[in-house]
């Protein structure tokens, strides 16, 4: 397999897509203009067939970012090595350029008697999570033979023991593991129009030099009872307001001395692939802007 | 709370909603917490329709919501993998319809497909492999993605017939398991229905037959002539289907 040399991922700024299965015939005939992609690790994170090889085909066009949704990396009982077995086994395969997943937990308990809920489910920011989250985090950094990405979560709860923001929480994971960041930008939107935040403050807690990459999305407002709630769909368009977000994240980042590779995430209601080189084409644009933009 | 109570609570919530929740859980902005629970629920239901499209079509939407509904109840997910979910739906359905088998047997189907979809890769022997093979050391072996699935119905013919979008047939249920076998040829799922000899042979194969077997059961059964003919005529037939493994050189 012939494959593109990997450039040290700080060097400087990319834009790609989470490759998805409405538009494999499109990319993988290359020629779009995308500097990366990147899918969902557990897609792929099986024995055999069409799935694998259209991976192999992805990684010789693209360098390629292995984004996983089940690790629950803040389970209290601990990571799944199976679930830690494959992934291995992907990652020495395809070589990713990253690979990340989220700061959440998605399984209580292992095996028969556990329970996966296979969604994104908060944490308390606590001491004690603080403790889980980072010694799951450097054991997976430690089988996998790597440095990991954590993802900032979407939430629509808040815990009265949290004792740290989530910020401080993020920022003391990438001290005490040394992980990177993936700063999902419509996240932190979503979060701190849910919980009253200040998104800037938020940016401005975290270690921006620390972020390697940056996922854009779109989110869906909707009544939750009787609270009007922003929910993280991945449905639709990058909006007005996340794009603002975007370059003031981006002009605190350059600032920080970071160059992050920023994609597109769309999950659901899947649009044409020009409608999303357009959104990344607006993308390349904001970022350009943005590392002007007084931070 | 430590948080193993609070995780393990939590999931016991997703389960079971009660109006407690927010207090136990010690939320200061419980506002957005029926969310988790829709989306536990809605990609447990949204997987079952994507993996068993045509049991769905069967059974209608609103038999198969109602029986899913039941299943996620009864069932909660614990694999890290969301593609494992639909593995206990076809004998769920089984209980649920007992007296129309040809539904658990078209979601064991649908569910066994999707196995196939991803299972093992492997150099397949195909018809332009025949001539560089040592026959008489050659082992016959299933590719990793084959299986033999029994049948009481005719659940392979209602699939087609979905799959095509025609009408499928009426419901034929036989006193005796008819095999069906299930592999896949490069990327694509294939199954068929089975003949006499195949049913005696094909499950030897799982582990492994020599050639030399084969035409010695076939020879038995049908005279040296016949019997090495028919031999003759599997292989091709197996070739052209990529149901075998390329045995070594």
């Amino acid at each position: 397999m012939t494959r593109e040399p990997l450039p040290p991922p700080a060097a400087y700024a990319r834009f790609g897509l989470g490759l998805r299965k409405p538009h494999y015939a499109e990319v993988l005939a290359g020629g779009a203009p995308l500097d990366f992609l990147e899918v969902i690790s557990e897609n792929f994170m099986v024995p055999g067939g069409r799935p694998r090889d259209i991976l192999r085909r992805a990684r010789a066009l693209h360098p390629v970012a292995l984004h996983g949704v089940s690790m629950s990396l803040g389970s209290a009982g601990g990571l799944d090595p199976a679930y830690l077995a494959r992934l291995k086994a992907l990652v020495d395969e395809i070589e990713p350029v990253f690979v990340s997943d989220h700061l959440c937990w998605t399984r209580a308990g292992l095996g028969h008697d556990g329970f996966q809920s296979h969604d994104l489910l908060p944490l308390p920011y606590t001491a004690e999570a603080l403790d889980v989250v980072c010694a799951n985090l450097a054991h997976a950094q430690e089988v996998l033979g790597r440095r990991m990405l954590i993802e900032n979560p979407s939430s629509y709860i808040a815990f009265a023991e949290s004792d740290m923001s989530e910020a401080e929480f993020l920022s003391e994971i990438t001290r005490r593991t040394g992980c990177d960041l993936l700063l999902d930008v419509n996240n932190i939107f979503v979060s701190a129009r849910n919980h009253g935040w200040d998104a800037l403050a938020y940016l401005d807690g975290l270690p921006l030099d620390r972020v390697r990459q940056i996922h854009l999305a779109g989110h869906t407002a909707r009544a939750i009872g009787e609270r009007a709630m922003l929910v993280d769909t991945h449905d639709q368009p990058v909006p007005d307001g996340v794009w603002a977000l975007f370059a003031r994240a981006m002009a605190r980042i350059a600032a920080a001395g970071a160059a992050p590779w920023v994609m597109i995430e769309r999950d659901d209601n899947i649009p044409p692939l020009a409608d999303l080189l357009d959104e990344l084409a607006m993308a390349r644009a904001v970022a350009g802007q943005g590392s002007t933009l007084c931070a | 709370m430590r948080l193993s109570a609070l995780q393990r609570g939590f999931c016991d919530w997703l389960r079971d909603d009660d109006a407690q929740a927010a207090e136990r859980f010690g939320l200061a902005d419980p506002g957005g917490l029926a969310v988790y629970q829709a989306n536990y629920r809605g990609s447990l239901m949204a997987c079952l329709a994507e993996v068993l499209p045509h049991t769905l079509l069967w059974l209608g939407e609103e038999a198969f919501e109602a029986a899913a509904a039941t299943f996620i109840d009864h069932s909660p997910p614990s694999g890290w993998t969301l593609d494992a979910y639909p593995a206990g739906f076809p004998a769920f359905l089984g209980t649920r319809y007992p007296d129309d088998p040809e539904v658990a047997e078209l979601a064991m189907l649908e569910w066994r497909l999707s196995e196939c979809f991803v299972a093992p890769d492997a150099a397949a022997l195909g018809v332009e492999d025949l001539g560089a093979v040592d026959w008489d050391r050659a082992v016959l072996r299933l590719v990793p993605s084959a299986l033999l699935l029994p049948l009481f119905s005719n659940a392979g013919a209602i699939w087609s017939a979905l799959a095509a979008g025609e009408a499928p047939p009426g419901v034929a249920v036989s006193a005796q398991p008819a095999p069906l076998l299930i592999w896949r040829s490069d990327f694509t799922c294939r199954y068929r229905d089975l003949d006499a000899v195949e049913r005696a042979v094909l499950p030897q194969m799982v582990a492994g037959l020599r050639f030399a077997e084969l035409c010695g059961h076939l020879v038995e059964q049908l005279g040296e002539g016949q019997g090495i003919a028919q031999a003759g005529g599997l292989l091709a037939r197996w070739a052209a289907e990529g149901v075998l493994v390329r045995p070594a050189a």
